[in-house]
């Protein structure tokens, strides 16, 4: 163990540690079952999931369902200096600041930006728990090696290695999923090996080699499925998590350039010249982004504490 | 103790070394090279040529490699392109303002946090209760540099009751030090220009600590209530010791050693956060200072100060350990 940040590797690997036990009293069940029954009663769940949903679906018909194209300068003429058009007929939130209509780009934005948030999340995923698996599977040199590797990216506060590599990248809506994706890595490879680490000492895990069970098998068909509960609510989490530092990102002149897809962080990011102005421009989409990462968290916190039998209540 | 510390500052070694990899591949794998990024995308190919070999950019990798870390154990991470100057002379400058930012911005989240945790968690179920919950959740979720926004628009540009930018107000004429602005008021008995200083800190510092604030006090509720049920409260109750003993000597205080924890946690978060609130509030710290570098590719500033933070993040954790192997005997051990 090194020095660094040993917290936040102790928390991460604590929730790791709780992976797969079931809850007293749903003995029968599956895992995923009794946690899918806790979730179903549970208000502040469905609450997270609604939102979720509504915004998935709203992202999904986004053509469909809003009013006007995101992209065309409808009331370009009547915007003044110091007067951007506000709440008007045909235009329930106005325009921004070159004469677009505010709600169709809220619409539209919710596409890319929950985009951005899924697919930085799966990518971190996906090369977190490779790493994890490696880590967890292999144990000796190759878990060193690795572990290392994720130490020195923890090393880096998130958003400080998200500017380095969206730099590297330069500026487009794929550098801006690898940035934050790299964010992620690390925590996923190190839950899913603390995780792993755990069920490969399990009971069944020794009886599955005691019968002679391939390691690969035992690794894929046994341990691997058994730890995946933290990385399902860390990655749920994390899509909270994407969304907000994809907004930061934008802000700080790294998000996406091209204008033809609106997003909430550069239409947040812009509305800051215009705030004394017209507030509504940078209210609306910080309001997007907050109910989607409260969704997400809501979401997330019920899932682990479903998962978790140490949250049993 | 002793051999705990330096056991801990021996095992830097390798990730600082890892980090200093990282860095240098970065600036090799810029589009163009370093030479470009000094010189621009038009720079002519002899230029390119003739910038390499006076660097020693035309050597293998390896020399080159062990070049770099040569220099940047020296702290040389050579010259800003915007400000023309050396990175780490800029660098000290600027981080100050950062330090007294961060500083009080978690004097906010602390003092305010703890409190309201704890608070929450004694009135468990009533609407400070449940408002403490919600309104740290929302705190989490709500974009840090949003707030920054709003915090400015109401106190600084419509209320007018704190200034919204900048560490100090240009007209003061205020006497450099150590470039801590309050500091430097304080030593030179300049009184105004430390109160200003003061002023200029407020409303960043309350926007950047607001995440921290937010699990602080999530932390501390959480805590409070797995303590509150714990035997050994039970048992002080039991023996008669006065409520007020109990609060102060069992519960408050074991259920401030994972707040201890998670307070280490938030430097990454702050320092994170700072480059945001800066940026809202032309606070001229490190962070304006790298949002700036985004902006006018100042790769020298880039790497040299993303990697002194990570070099700050990385010693402030190793601080965080030593004291809670201060606090928890335990923890030496391993």
């Amino acid at each position: 163990m090194t020095a660094l940040g040993d917290y936040k590797r102790e928390r991460i690997d604590e929730l790791a540690a709780r992976a797969g036990q079931l809850p007293e009293g749903d003995a029968g069940l599956s895992l995923t079952r009794s946690a899918v029954r806790r979730l179903r009663r549970d208000p502040v769940a469905i609450t997270g999931a609604v939102i979720v949903l509504v915004f998935l679906v709203v992202a999904a018909f986004a053509p469909l369902l809003a009013p006007r194209d995101p992209v065309t300068q409808y009331l370009l003429s009547e915007i003044r200096p110091g007067l951007i058009p506000g709440s008007q007929e045909g235009f329930p939130l106005g325009a921004d600041n070159l004469g677009r209509d505010l709600l169709s780009r809220l619409i539209y934005g919710s596409r890319q930006s929950l985009l951005i948030g899924v697919v930085s999340t799966v990518l971190g995923l996906v090369v977190g728990m490779t790493l994890g698996v490696l880590a967890g599977a292999f144990g000796g040199w190759v878990d060193t090696l690795v572990m290392r590797f994720v130490d020195i990216i923890l090393s880096i506060p998130g958003l400080l290695m998200a500017i380095t590599v969206s730099v590297l990248l330069g500026q487009n809506q794929y550098a801006l999923m690898i940035a934050i994706a790299v964010v992620q890595v690390p925590i996923f490879a190190r839950l899913l090996r603390g995780s792993m680490l755990v069920q490969r000492g399990s009971d069944y895990a020794v009886a599955a080699r005691a019968l002679g069970v391939r390691k690969s098998r035992i690794v894929f068909g046994h341990v691997l499925p058994n730890s995946l509960s933290p990385v399902i609510v860390q990655a749920t989490l994390s899509l909270a998590t994407a969304i907000i530092e994809a907004a930061a990102l934008s802000y700080l002149g790294l998000g996406d350039p091209d204008i033809a897809r609106p997003e909430w962080g550069a239409m947040l990011a812009n509305a800051q010249d215009f705030l004394s102005i017209r507030p509504a421009l940078a209210v609306w989409p910080a309001l997007c982004i907050i109910v989607v990462a409260l969704g997400f968290t809501l979401l997330g916190e019920r899932l682990r504490e479903a998962l978790d039998p140490k949250f049993r209540r | 103790m002793l051999r705990f510390i330096v056991r801990r500052l021996f095992q830097l070694v390798p990730i600082l070394l890892g980090l200093s990899v990282l860095l240098f591949a970065w600036l090799r794998a810029l589009p163009g090279g370093p030479a470009q990024a000094a010189l621009g995308e038009r720079a002519t190919p002899e230029a390119i040529a003739q910038y390499n070999e006076l660097f020693g950019l035309d050597e293998p990798l390896i020399v080159q490699y062990f070049r770099f870390l040569g220099r940047a154990i020296t702290l040389d991470f050579g010259t800003s392109t915007q400000y023309g100057r050396p990175v780490t002379e800029v660098f000290l400058e600027r981080f100050p303002g950062t330090i007294e930012l961060t500083l009080l911005a978690m004097v906010f989240a602390i003092g305010v946090g703890i409190p309201l945790g704890y608070l929450a968690a004694r009135r468990h179920g009533s609407f400070l209760d449940s408002a403490s919950v919600v309104g740290s959740l929302i705190g989490v979720a709500i974009p840090v540099f949003f707030l920054a926004y709003l915090l400015r628009l109401l106190f600084a540009v419509e209320l007018g009751w704190l200034p919204g930018s900048g560490r100090q107000d240009v007209r003061i004429d205020a006497t450099r030090i150590t470039n801590f602005y309050v500091l430097d008021g304080l030593l030179t008995r300049e009184w105004d220009a430390a109160w200003d200083a003061l002023l200029h800190l407020i409303l960043p510092a309350i926007a950047l600590g607001t995440i921290p604030l937010a699990i602080i006090v999530r932390i501390t509720r959480a805590s409070v209530l797995d303590v509150v049920n714990e035997d050994y409260v039970r048992t002080a109750n039991a023996k008669g010791l006065a409520m007020a003993t109990v609060r102060r000597r069992h519960i408050v205080r074991n259920a401030l050693l994972p707040v201890s924890t998670t307070i280490g946690l938030q430097t990454g978060l702050l320092l994170s956060g700072a480059v945001l609130t800066e940026t809202v509030f032309a606070f001229g710290g490190v962070g304006l200072t790298l949002r700036d570098a985004i902006t006018y590719r100042d790769f020298a500033i880039l790497q040299g100060f993303i990697l002194m933070l990570a070099i700050v993040y990385v010693l402030v954790n190793l601080l965080v350990d030593i004291s809670y192997g201060l606090l928890d005997p335990r923890v030496r051990v391993r």
